[in-house]
Formats: C-alpha cells, structure tokens, sequence
C-alpha cells in the first residue's frame, strides 16, 4: 500500500511537518483514505472507508491559463475534485490544510499521444512470396487495416510501473491508443493514479484514431503510402454510403464505428511534414479537419502546416548528435541529418511563432522529456506556450477541459506543485497530485545540501576519548544523499551513507588504525543526532550541524539565457542545395547561342529574350530592356529536357492491388528529394512520376516541374492532362516470385484485366447515369450508388479525361493493347518501355499510340532480349511520335547523351534526335502549347549548354524553368561551397559539445 | 548497318565490305579468319593509347601484329600492303573492358543463364576461363562500340575465383583466351550495410556484425595458404599459391574508405605484391594511402549517383580525373553497371572527358591503363610495333555517342564481323516500314 513514489523524508515535507515526524504519518493516513474513498466500484475486503480527501493548499502560487500566477492563494479540494481557488488563505472547516510556502501548483500534465496500458500486438512476419489477398473472415471491414472498430478501453491494464514513470514526470493523465492500423479506432483518456481500470478510464472514447501505415494487417493492399491515402478516401466514402442505407446491404461492424467514431476528435498520425499536408487535403474533401500527430519535422515548413489549421501533436524526441568523430564516418553522415540536428530543439519556437496551435508528448522522449521541453523554452518557445501544450491545448483538443488541463473548479484535482516558477533555473517537481491522491515526487531535500560539523563524543568514560570534530560535506542528488569527510587541502574521505526519511546510517574511517565508527541517528530540530561505535567498540554519541553552505559547480551557471534566434537559417528544400529562398525570375536575354529552336527555323544562331518567365521573343539583335544578359556565344541553348517516365522525388511507387487506378502519385511527391536538383542539373525541367510496374492497372501520374525549393503541390504542372500508369508483361505476372498467386499469371489474364476494369466502369457510370437521370425528389428517395475510386478512375480514361501511359515490351502485348482500347473506343496515349516497338511501330502509329522508350537497354529479363537500340529511330520512321525516357534518377540526368544514341543507332537527325527528350515528350503529356520549343509565349524551360547538347562533353551552364535560373552552374558552385563550410560549421558544434560532455564527465 | 558501311566506307577497299557478310540467320556472327597478307591502314586519326595522337596517320600489320605506325610523312613501307583509305576516319586500340560478367550471363533475372556466382564464401579455385561463353548474344553489342577485349570475373562470396582476359572472338573459350587467370578476385567485407529499418522503414547504416568473422576466415585461407605444402590437397589453398608467389594479381574488391585500407594492408600482410582495386568508390578519400603503396584502380561507378546527397552532382563524373591527377593509375571497369549497358564504356570515359580529364588520357583510362591494369599491355591496349593488331575505327570520336559509328575492326589482325542479333532486326523492320512508305 506504498502511496508515494519515492522514500519521503518527512522531516522536509512541509514547513509546519519539518523535523516532526509524527504529523507526517498522520497525513500519511489521510491520504490512503482518500484513495480508498475513490474505489467505490469493488466490494472492499473489510470494512467501508469513504473519505472526503479535502485539503487546502495554501500559500501557493498558482498557475493560471494565461501565465499569470495567483500569489498567496489557496486551492481548496474534495472527492478529488477542486472546489475553489482563490486568492485568500481560507481554510474552511473539514479541510486539511498543507501550507506550499510559496511552492507553485501547475495543472496536472496531460500527455496527449500514448500507448500506456494497451497492450501492443505482434506484428506477424511476412511469409514467403504468396499474396494475402483478403481479409481475415470477420464481419470487419474489407480491408484488414481498417480497425476503427477497436477501442482502445476494452484492452486497457494498468501498468504500475509506466505510469510511475509518467508521473515522475508530472503527468496526470494519458490518452492512450492502440498504434495500429490506418484506421485505429478510438482512444481513452485515462488518469495515473494508483487506481484500477474502472477508475482510470476518464473518458472511454475520447478521440478516434488513424495513420498512413496498415500495422498488422497482413493483407497485400495497401502496400504503398499512395495506397494508404486512397484507402481513407475509399473507406470515407464506403462508410457515408453504408450509413445511409437501412437496413444494411451487410454487416461491417468497422463501418459502423468508423461512423460513429465520426463525432470524436480524429487523429492523425503522420511521419512527416509532405504526409501531413497531403493528409489534411483528404480531410478537406471529407470536412474533416485532422488533429496532426507529428514527427518534428513540422518547422521545415512550418508556414504550409499553418495554413492547414490543424492543431498538432509534437513530439520532443530532439535527435541525437550525429556521428562525426571519426572523419571518415562524417563523410557518410547527410547534411540535412545535420542541419536538422542542430534545428529540430527550436522546432517548438518556430511553430509557435507561426502561431500553430499544438500539445507535446512525451512519448517519443521518454525520460529526456524535462530536458527537451527546457531546451525548447531555452530555444525560445515562451513558457506559457510550452505549459499550455501538456495542459490547456490537450484537453481542449479532446473536449476535457471542464475535466483536465486547468485548475478550475469542477476540474479534477490533478495537478503538480514545483519548488518554483515550472522553467526557473533549478525548480523541481515536487508533487503530483491524481484526482487528490498525492504522489511526492521528490523530497525537496536540496536545502539541506551543506557543509556541517559532526561532533562525536565517548558515551563511556571508560576508554576516555576526547571529543572529535569533522567537516562534513552533505549533497542530495536525485533524492539519493552523499556524504563526505572533509580534509586538509583537497583530500577527502569516503563516508557509506544511507538516509531515509526518519533514519540515518553511515560509517566512515574513523582513526589512524584505518577502522570504521559506525554511526546511527536520527533527523532533530537542529539536523541529525544519534549514537554508534567507535572502531575499538566502545559507544558513542553524536551531533550533525550546518555550518556552511556548498559551493556551486561555476559550469551549471550558464546557459539558461533564452536564445534569441535560430542558430542556421532553414532552408527549401531542407536538402542540401536547399537555398533560403527560391532564386528569382528575371528577365533575361541571352545572346548569341546556338538556338535549337525545335520550331520550322531549326537551329540558328540568335537571341532569346525571357520576360515574366515566358519567352518573349527569339531573333537577331533583341533590345535588352533592361533584361540581365547572357553571353551564349560558343554555347547552346535548347528547349528544356522532358523525362516522359521518372520515379524521382516519390516517397513510394507500387501499389500492388491488380487494379490501383486509384492511388494518385501526386500524394507522395517528394520536394526535398536530391535528384529533383541533379536533374535540373542535367538539363532537365519537367517529368512525368509514373507508379511502378507492379500491377497491370498503376496509379495516377504526378507531372512536375523541377521547381527546386517549392513545396509538393507548386511542383505540379498546373492544368496539366491527367494521366494513369498501365503496365504489361512480366513485371505484372509476378514473374520474380514463384509462390504469387495474384491474378493474373499470364498475358492472356493480363488482357482480361483490363476488358474487366473497363467493362465495370461502364457498368458504374451506367448506374450513376441513371441515378442522375432521377429528379431531385426521387433522389431524396434513392440510395445512390457507392462512389468507387477504381471506377471513376477507368471511366476517366475511358471519357479522354485521363490517358494512359503503358509499361510495355514484347510485341504481342501491345498490341493487345492496341485492340483492347480500340475495342472500348479510346486511345492508348503512350506505350513506355515499348522495347519491341520496333516491330509494331506501324500498328502504334495506325492507333495514334506514342513511344517513349530507352535508348539502349536490353536483356535484362527474358522480355527483353530483343530490345534493340534502334528502336526509337524504327518507330520513328513508322510515324509514331517517339521519346527517350529514363526511368532511372542517374540517367535521367543525361537524357541529352541518351537522345544522342539515336544517331548513332538508327541514324536519326540531330535535330530529331534532341526532339526525343525535349518536345516530343512535351506532345505526349499534352505540353507542347507550352513547353518543348523555343518560340515566343512558351514556358521559359531552357538550357544553355557549354557545347554541342548531344555530345558527351556538353555540361550544363543553366537551366531555367519559368525564367528562374533554377541551376546555375556557378551558383551550384557557391552551394558547394556553403554546403562544405556549414557541415564544418555543425561538425565543430557537435565535437565542441562531446568533448566539453567528456570533460565534465572526467571531473 | 551496310548501310551505314555502304555510306562510309565509299573510298575504302571493297574489303570491308567483303567481310562484314550478313548472316541471315540471327545467331552470333562467325568467327572471322586469320589474317591472309600484309594491311596498311592508311589517312586515319590515330589515337595511340596511350595519350598519343597521330593526324595523318599510317598503321601496318601482318600475322595479326602490328608492324609500323607513324605519320603518312613518314615513309612507312606498305608496299604489297592491302590498301585501306580511311580519309580522317578514326582508329582506336580495341577497348579494353575490364571486370565484367560478359559470356558468363545472358539473362539477369533468369537463373538459368547465370554462371556468375558459385556457392560459399571461398572459391578460390574456380576460374571463369572455362565458363566463357562465345556464342553469348551479348558479345556482339559489346565489339560494335569497339570493346575488344574484356577481362571476365566471377562474382559474390569473399573469394569469388579467378578472371581471365579474353578476346571478343572465337570458337570457344580456349580459342578466345588472351590471357587465362590473370588474378584471383577479393571482396573485402563490409563494415556496415544498408537495411530497411524495422522501425520506420526507411534505408538505414549498420554495423555489420559479421565483419569480424568474415575477416577471420580470410586470415585463416591466406594463413594456411602460405604454409600449404600440397598435402592434403586443396584446391582452393592451391588456386591461391600465383597470387602469393607473384604469379598472379589479388583484385580487391572495396568500396569505402576504411575497407580499401583494411583489404590492401591485408594483402600486404601476406606478402601479395601485386594488387589491384575494384570498385573503390571512396578512393579520393584515401587517395594518399593508394599512391604510398602504389596500387592501381578500376573506377566503376561513372554513370552512377553520388553516394551522399550533398555531394557535388558531378562527383561520380569527375573521379576518374581526380584519381589521376592524384598520381593513381585509374582504369574504367563494367562492374558496376548491368551487363547489357556496360557497351557504354566509351561513354564512360567521354563523360569522364568532360569532367575534367583530356580526351586522349580518358581514352588511354579504356585502353593502355586497364591493358597494363589487367597484365596485358604486352598485347593488346596501345597501337604500338609488336603488339596485337586488335583496333577499330569509327567515322568519328568513339568516345562520345553522337559521333561514334564503328565502322570495321580487327581482333589480331582478323576482320571481324560487328553485325549482330540487333543490326539484323534493325534492317528487318527498316526494310518493313520503308517498304509501306513506297
């Protein structure tokens, strides 16, 4: 039945209890009664013990919402509740009073982001190769990730030991979920006080949860984050359909409580900024606006997560420093490692500065907790921010404020009493306080460090020992007391201590025989007394007195200075190559290059006048008008390069359904991802990011310019043609895994996918077309069909609202192809890969189909053994338009010399040949009113070569998109150098630290 | 690809085109025949190999070895010379690949073409001389960018076996060797490795924790290699005893830095003199520790991505010109790019030329560095008196693409066949649609 979580010296309690032990045990008592009155939902074994648990905390400061503090105030509480605060020292009657001295009351922590008490589930490993295709046989949802129906309070155990742990920290209360699933069901906010699970649990259902990672679910789908977003989407709508209909078309008890989970704060789990972003547009589509559970990333872009509104969940789990000791190790170590080492404590200031609203959890921290948040409040996060994020904005996030996160009467009596003002140099947490109960935390015994004089007297005359004085030093650290005698000069002795409460016990060598007195005592009004034995036995009495303070470690004294700003600019991207902000477009007039215009004029020598990020006017002897010039004399400029078939800058590329047509790319652009600079690097501009080859049907394309620094979304093309990923072959018959039994297997299952997706779209947009064809009122009273993802996608397509870009290789499957979309009366835009083109080149070009292709790859698998290299020359010759692709981030940026290959393999103009990756891959993503050619009123997207651009030896000199020289190969050499001058700036930082650490470890 | 020879080679001898004879069928070409007469290459840019390059310039060779070079000024005997005109036309030493799969793999992803990787750790004795497959269609598109010889390496485990040089001609394996086990090839093991992180999925450096262990059994095969006296017999301590005794090169497979330095002062613990590096992405960071003990490198990783994102974007590009201006003998190998692409080694080496490196030294990288990297420079590697008649010409820089058309080339002297699985479609289909446009 112990009630505290530390050994109390009740000599140091409180003023009035100070040195009178009996009083302690008394209010010992009290407080055990007060938690039995709390357990009123079992039978006790023995006798009723209701108790009223009224105290009143006087003479405290006491913490208010806004960050003023009540002075001299008391707080008054019952039945775990608080009953008044005021400003007075009024005790009423049939309350205990405990005088805080000027100790400070804080409301009880709330922690809003834990898995406390729940127990955790086992995540199955992955077995062998086979495909689990389906959920498991329960009346849950379709999709084994969809867990809204679990709530978190039918699985919660109290754990002692955690929630120990949490209170020593000055949490009173948790919420706690079950981290698992992309729809997790609901949370429960629970208070730490020793009490069973009935009582613990606040609030059963205090917020519904989900994530973008499916947990244990073993079923194939979603496989990829884009997966996971369609999945929210899907199961949004499945469930607003589901609830409308009565009776039910079938049991789903997951839709069922995804419906009413609807009415609870929803929670999100992110694992960065770009996911959060993405997530919150889902929201929107829904209505619904997402409290974000975050990574500590959110300062990276901090002003695009303000204009989400949501309020955020932050972690304080500041990284470790990297390892740059050893020199060769610090070569592997990346720079945005670095950078964000140095950032990640002030994450919380700029947030704040955003005005972002947000609570901490300590969960990702742990013990590191205290240290973190000071840090963050060093860093320049204002206090009162940093209290209200583990009081005042948990509880308001969840609707608890009339219960937690305030002291205000009606509230529980959670709450935390501090030695001082929460972040004031030195203060501790004393107490935690849950729902009344009383837990001491620590014994406040740091007053009582000092210096003192021991003065041992003989109890028996007989052995005639005079009277002998020490000077002893006593510290308490952590609640654990250290003693040692003090000696001539420097030296000192050992002394084996052990100081409880109400005891003290200690020995130490005693004489020149090197022997021990072993000494006993006990706290008085003056210090500790006691009695003991010298070495030869003989009994002894004792006296321990203050006489002097200790002096203070000069090294503690510094750096509680709040800083004032942020030791390193942040950077768009944070990446290195990252700038502070974007480069700017100006006017620009280059001069005297080589202009592969791609236009009927070919290649001239002229100018090229870029104005507002449009070409203004290509011809001899441009006025500059004030344009920045360019000297491109010897040089070449061409059109920008265009990669029809990319997966850079994508957090993931497969989905793996047979039919994915649902998952859109564009939900996982990666703006921070390095080849976006190598590439521009390369001369390359824009890019199509197509989903992998994993299934026949893929996802939705992303199309983006190489804006380096813009966020995700302003990487897209605005208003660009939709377009979707098929893809053919082996790749999709799971030719690599022996054990797959995913249809299909073969291409002849390959084809029937496709007559099968489009035949059900027909059938869907046949049904929505009736539905729509009802008048308003008899809609009222109809069910409308069940909006599906996959088939608005494949109706799309089969409207010319979205077109297809196909993996493809071997002969028979394009042309396959070709029929099947003949047959359902739309066109295959472009066959990619399309390696054995060359051999229905005639057929492509018939349909209308374009081919983007590599220039030499071959082998590589069995479907390609007859890819040739004059491949992009014969489709040509056979009239279909014809790219060069990468599909690879290293090639891509060579695109040029890949284009060059035409030549020699095939015999291709070098004007055609430039065409391949420049604009005709503009025409096959329906780009070429506005990029790929030099002419008057298209995009800015150019390059300025150093040499002939289809030659190995050309380097780029610039390349622009929208005039804003994105690369520019001095600038790049610039950032090389800033790159290198920061890494030593951060390294210095970091061996500066460890070594200063090891000192002080060292003394 | 006649036609293009038809276009090109107008004031050439009838010859070439004697010998560059279709077959209709599309399997490999047929090995060509011995040289029959003397030839003179006459009116050729002559890049040496060696950083050398003559303008106007002369070559002779009889019986497959070349017998003169110099300019046209230079009164060079042709006499009773077959007379080939090649009007400013190129020609090269035949390029020298170096570490590759070539004729030990056909198809990646099918197992059953594979013989790069035996089973264990420590194959010593296995050689790939008499797994060289000659009739491998990947061959073909490796002569028709002018790689002429090409040292061919197994793969995996930490001993893998031994290369041999071949010639991209011939019967069969024994026909085709130029030079057989020329080295016994290491990968040195590695301090960490790459994994998906359990925790948050994302690529993650670890220790490998079998570093030590791998390294033990290392020492104890060269330990017990040394003191091998042939009983019992092994074959794995016996394949080891060239490269103790100077017979034959250690090639030391290492990519970063501490590993090159813990592989090399290995292989000097056990007396191994003749080493040679792989791989050695990290090289410029010990580039020091490279020069001091005078170790030659093979660079792979030229059309490949930094390693780290914050450096330079051209680093991969720049390395080889860093590497020998550092004072290292650097060599261009195939390793590390797929087999089918590693045809590309010119382009390599063109890419490497603007970064950095003067083109006739880029080339020498493909050439003369790998020919004596490889203990071959006897032979093939440089247009020199004496050495092999293995060249080609091109109708322009046969480093750079959009210039390179490799016109005819000898292996030894023997015109051979550049036509190919490739060419052959190509005209098919060339044919095809020409004849709908009529």
């Amino acid at each position: 039945m112990k009630r505290i979580d530390t050994p109390v010296d009740p000599s140091v309690k409180f003023k009035f209890a100070r040195f009178v032990p009996t009083a302690f045990a008394a209010l010992l008592a009290l407080l055990m009664a007060a938690i039995a009155n709390a357990q009123q939902n079992q039978t006790p074994n023995g006798i009723a013990d209701d108790r009223a648990g009224a105290y009143a905390l006087t003479n405290a400061n006491i913490y208010q919402p806004d960050g003023s503090v009540l002075r001299a105030s008391t707080l008054l509480i019952r039945e775990g509740k608080i009953v008044q605060v005021d400003e007075s020292r009024n005790v009423p009657n049939g309350y205990f009073e405990i005088d805080l001295d000027g100790k400070y009351i804080y409301p009880g922590f709330i922690d809003i982001y834990t898995e406390y008490g729940i127990p955790s589930l086992e995540r199955e490993s992955g077995g062998g190769g086979v495909e689990n295709l389906f959920p498991s046989d329960q009346a849950f949802n379709v999709n084994d990730a969809i867990k809204s129906n679990f709530r978190a309070s039918t699985t919660f155990v109290p754990d002692e030991e955690l929630r120990k742990k949490y209170r020593r920290l000055g949490f009173s209360s948790v919420l706690s979920l079950r981290a698992d699933g992309i729809a997790r069901g609901t949370s429960a906010l629970i208070t730490l006080g020793d009490m069973n699970a009935n009582e613990s649990i606040i609030i059963p259902d205090v917020a519904a949860h989900y994530s973008l990672n499916k947990g244990t679910s073993t079923q194939q789908v979603p496989s990829s984050l884009m997966g996971a977003f369609a999945l929210l989407r899907q199961t949004n709508l499945d469930a607003r359909w589901f609830d409308v209909q009565s009776p039910r078309p079938f049991t789903d008890d997951s839709l069922e409580a995804w419906n009413a989970n609807q009415e609870l704060p929803q929670i999100m789990e992110v694992s960065n900024w770009q996911q959060a972003l993405t997530v919150d547009r889902v929201g929107d589509e829904f209505e619904t606006q997402y409290v974000l559970k975050m990574s500590g990333d959110a300062y990276k872009q901090a002003e695009l997560i303000r204009r989400t509104n949501a309020t955020l969940i932050v972690p304080l789990n500041f990284p470790e420093a990297p390892k740059v000791e050893d020199v060769l190790e610090a070569e592997e170590v990346g720079f945005s490692d670095l950078k964000h080492w140095e950032l990640a404590p002030f994450n919380p200031k700029i947030l704040n500065e955003h005005e972002i609203n947000f609570a901490f959890t300590s969960s990702e921290a742990n013990q590191d907790f205290w240290e973190n948040i000071r840090t963050a409040v060093r860093n320049g996060l204002p206090e009162q921010q940093a209290i209200a994020a583990i009081t005042s904005i948990p509880a308001e996030i969840l609707g608890a404020a009339d219960l937690v996160g305030q002291l205000s009467v009606g509230a529980l009596a959670n709450f935390v009493i501090s030695s001082d003002a929460l972040f004031a140099k030195d203060a501790r947490l004393l107490e935690n306080w849950v729902r009344g109960e009383r837990f001491v935390l620590d014994d406040d015994r740091d007053d009582r460090n000092g210096i003192y004089s021991l003065n041992i007297s003989s109890v028996n005359s007989s052995t005639n020992r005079a009277d002998q004085q020490f000077e002893v030093e006593l510290s308490f650290a952590g609640n654990k007391a250290a003693a040692k005698i003090l000696l001539e000069g420097d030296e000192s002795r050992e002394v084996n201590l052990e100081l409880t409460d109400d005891l003290v016990s200690f020995n130490f060598v005693f004489d020149e025989s090197g022997n021990r007195a072993r000494l006993v005592g006990w706290p008085d009004t003056g210090g500790w007394s006691g009695n003991g034995r010298a070495p030869d036995g003989s009994r002894l009495s004792w006296q321990l007195r203050q006489s002097g303070d200790l002096t203070v470690n000069a090294n503690e004294q510094s750096n509680e200075s709040v800083a004032s700003g942020l030791p390193a600019p942040v950077i768009y991207p944070f990446s290195p190559y990252g700038r502070e902000s974007a480069p700017e477009q100006t006017d620009v007039l280059i001069q005297g290059a080589t202009v592969w215009t791609n236009e009927a004029e070919g290649t001239l020598v002229t100018d090229v006048l870029v104005r507002a990020g449009k070409i203004a006017a290509v011809g001899d002897n441009l006025p500059s008008d004030g344009a920045t010039l360019v000297d491109g004399t010897g040089k070449h400029l061409t059109p920008g390069i265009i990669d029809e078939h990319s997966h850079i800058a994508l957090f993931s590329i497969n989905e793996t359904a047979t039919n994915s047509s649902m998952v859109r790319m564009k939900d996982v652009v990666n703006s921070e991802n390095i080849n976006i600079y190598r590439n521009l690097a390369g001369g390359v501009v824009a890019a199509q990011l197509l989903h992998g080859s994993a299934n026949p049907i893929g996802g939705q394309s992303a199309i983006i310019k190489m804006r380096w620094g813009a966020p995700p979304q302003e990487l897209l093309i605005d208003g660009a043609d939709e377009y979707i990923k098929f893809a053919l072959g082996e790749n999709v018959k799971r030719s690599r895994n022996p054990a797959s039994i995913r249809y299909p297997q073969t291409r002849m299952g390959v084809e029937q996918v496709f007559v099968n997706a489009f035949s059900q779209a027909l059938e869907y947009g046949k049904a929505w077309d009736n539905y729509n064809s009802l008048s308003r009122s008899q809609q009222r009273s109809t069910i409308p069909p069940r909006r599906d993802l996959v088939d608005e996608t494949m109706l799309e397509i089969l409207n010319s609202e979205r077109f297809v870009t196909s993996h493809s290789y071997v002969q028979s499957e394009i042309n396959m192809l070709l029929n099947v979309a003949d047959s359902f009366d739309f066109n295959i835009n472009t066959f990619t890969h399309i390696l054995e083109g060359y051999k229905v080149a005639d057929k492509m070009a018939l349909h209308g189909a374009g081919g983007s292709t590599f220039s030499d790859w071959f082998g590589y698998k069995w479907e390609v053994r007859y890819a040739i290299p004059y491949n992009a020359a014969l489709m040509q010759q056979a009239g279909v338009v014809v790219a060069i692709n990468s599909d690879d981030a290293e090639m891509s940026r060579r695109l040029n010399q890949e284009a060059a290959k035409a030549i020699k393999y095939g015999d291709m103009s070098e004007i055609d040949a430039l065409k391949l990756v420049t604009l005709n891959p503009a025409r096959l993503l329906h780009l070429d009113d506005r990029m790929g050619s030099i002419l008057e009123g298209k995009d800015a997207d150019i390059v300025l070569w150093s040499d002939h651009p289809l030659s190995v030896y050309a380097v780029v000199e610039t390349t622009w998109v929208d005039g804003i020289p994105y690369y520019d190969r001095e600038e790049d050499r610039v950032l090389r150098q800033q790159i290198a001058d920061e890494r030593a700036r951060i390294i210095a930082v970091i061996t500066n630290n460890n070594s200063s650490d090891n000192q002080s470890t060292a003394n | 690809m006649r036609k293009i020879l038809e276009d090109f080679l107008f004031a050439a001898a009838s010859f070439f085109l004697l010998l560059i004879v279709s077959n209709s069928n599309a399997i490999v070409p047929v090995p060509a025949e011995d040289q029959s007469g003397p030839i003179a290459i006459l009116g050729a840019v002559i890049h040496i190999g060696n950083g050398q390059v003559i303008g106007d310039g002369v070559i002779t060779f009889d019986e497959g070895i070349i017998t003169a070079i110099g300019s046209l000024s230079d009164g060079i005997n042709t006499a009773g010379h077959l007379l080939i005109e090649l009007q400013g036309q190129h020609l090269y030493p035949g390029f020298v690949l170096a570490n590759t799969t070539l004729g030990l793999l056909e198809v990646g992803s099918i197992r059953a073409t594979a013989d790069v990787f035996e089973e264990g750790d420590i194959n010593a004795s296995v050689r790939s001389a008499i797994a060289y497959n000659t009739d491998s269609e990947i061959i073909p598109t490796q002569r028709f960018n002018g790689i002429l010889t090409a040292q061919v390496a197994p793969e995996g485990g930490l001993i893998s076996g031994s290369s041999s040089v071949f010639k991209l001609d011939g019967w069969n394996w024994e026909d085709a060797l130029l030079h057989p086990d020329v080295g016994i090839h290491m990968h040195w093991p590695s301090f960490t490795q790459r994994r998906r992180s359990p925790e948050t999925g994302l690529f993650e450096t670890v220790d490998n924790e079998n570093y030590d262990g791998q390294k033990q059994v290392l020492h104890s095969l060269f330990q017990n290699a040394q003191s091998y006296t042939g009983e019992p017999l092994n074959l794995n301590l016996q394949a080891l005893q060239p490269v103790l005794n100077g017979g034959a090169k250690l090639f030391i497979h290492a990519d970063e830095a501490k590993e090159i330095i813990s592989a090399v002062r290995f292989a000097r613990e056990y007396g191994i003199s003749d080493v040679v590096l792989v791989g050695a992405a990290d090289a410029l960071l010990v580039q020091d520790f490279i020069i001091a003990e005078s170790i030659p490198v093979i660079y792979e990783q030229i059309h490949a991505l930094p390693s780290m994102n914050w450096h330079g974007v051209d680093k991969q590009f720049k390395t080889p010109f860093l590497l020998q201006e550092a004072g290292i003998k650097v060599g261009i190998g195939g390793g590390a790019t797929e087999l089918q692409s590693q045809r590309n080694l010119p382009f390599f080496a063109g890419t490497a030329a603007a970064h950095g490196l003067d083109r006739e030294t880029a080339l020498s990288l493909i050439t003369l560095n790998n020919a004596e990297i490889l203990g071959v420079s006897d032979r093939v590697g440089s247009l020199e008196v004496g050495k092999d008649a293995t060249m080609f010409v091109s109708e322009g820089d046969a480093l750079d693409m959009r210039t390179s058309k490799v016109l005819g080339a000898y292996i030894q002297g023997r015109d051979i066949d550049l036509f190919g699985t490739q060419q052959e479609l190509y005209e098919r289909f060339r044919d095809k649609y020409a004849k709908q446009v009529e």
